[in-house]
């Protein structure tokens, strides 16, 4: 007897909460993608406890195939951060703050 | 109560609390090893739920290598810090809007289902989970490794060197 199942997914639904508002708030791309992971752990909180809950393997594959996701996207989205940085020097995901280093008037 | 459930809202407490701080650290290298420490309470929440397979990989994969791949990138990264307020008040209504809006809709659908019934104590063992994903979902295992395989190349052609020629072309 550990909990209702309610409680679990009121504790996923409140760290997908603030994995959201992470990636709505925060002003830079590394935070955004962190924001992402807080999401996707959130889910795989859920699958498990769902898991759990109906005592059947299928959530705990599914929370495996989101750690697979979670770590290609993490990879590739980084390498992009890298290229992005390299190319204007920022990683502030807005598009008028790109071009600052080129032309530091605008 | 019961020890694992009071075990469970430790942990609870724990992952929120850490994850609440990570997400409002100016300072990324604190952000990350907050978030460390969340992922850390999400393993040992996994094991609590009978997962143990998944909380090691929750301490390998997540709090191990996405965490430190995030720790090399900000180190890497020359990032000059942001002198603007955390939370500018701009984006700060649309996200507290999007905030209760969620919350509401979270305690509607939760609130009153299997209340009175808690969850029951079972442990997939490894061998049985691993068997049982081997069956079951070979396709998707076979997906996943190409998955995997096509970020590599990925990461490899976006992450390449810029060649001088190239730079000249811009």
């Amino acid at each position: 007897m550990i909990v209702p199942y309610s409680h679990i997914l009121a504790l996923a639904g409140i760290v997908f909460l603030l994995g959201m508002i992470c990636t709505v708030t925060r002003r830079n791309l590394i935070l955004m993608l962190l924001g992402l992971e807080i999401m996707l752990n959130a889910a795989a909180i859920a699958l498990v406890g769902a898991s759990l809950r109906w005592m059947a393997m299928d959530g705990q594959a599914m929370a495996l195939f989101i750690v697979v996701v979670a770590a290609g996207e993490v990879s590739l989205g980084l390498a992009l951060i890298v290229c992005v940085h390299r190319s204007t020097g920022s990683v502030d995901p807005a598009l008028e703050n790109r071009s600052a280093p080129e032309n530091p008037s605008a | 109560m019961t020890i694992y459930s009071a075990i469970f809202y430790l942990l609870a407490a724990v992952i929120v609390a850490t994850t609440a701080l990570a997400i409002t650290r100016r300072n990324m290298v604190h952000a990350v090893v907050y978030l460390v420490v969340s992922f850390f309470g999400s393993a040992l929440l996994f094991y609590l739920l009978g997962a143990p397979f998944l909380a090691a990989l929750e301490v390998i994969i997540y709090a191990g290598a996405i965490m430190v791949l995030f720790l090399f990138i900000v180190m890497m990264l020359r990032i000059e810090e942001s002198k603007r307020q955390l939370f500018p008040l701009r984006q700060w209504i649309p996200a507290a809007v999007i905030c209760v809006g969620y919350l509401a809709v979270l305690a509607a659908m939760i609130s009153g289902i299997e209340a009175d019934r808690p969850v029951q104590i079972a442990v997939a063992l490894p061998a049985a989970f691993s068997v049982w994903v081997f069956r079951q979902g070979w396709l998707v295992v076979e997906v996943a490794s190409m998955l995997l395989l096509v970020t590599l190349v990925g990461a490899l052609v976006i992450g390449r060197p810029v060649k001088p020629d190239e730079t000249a072309d811009k």
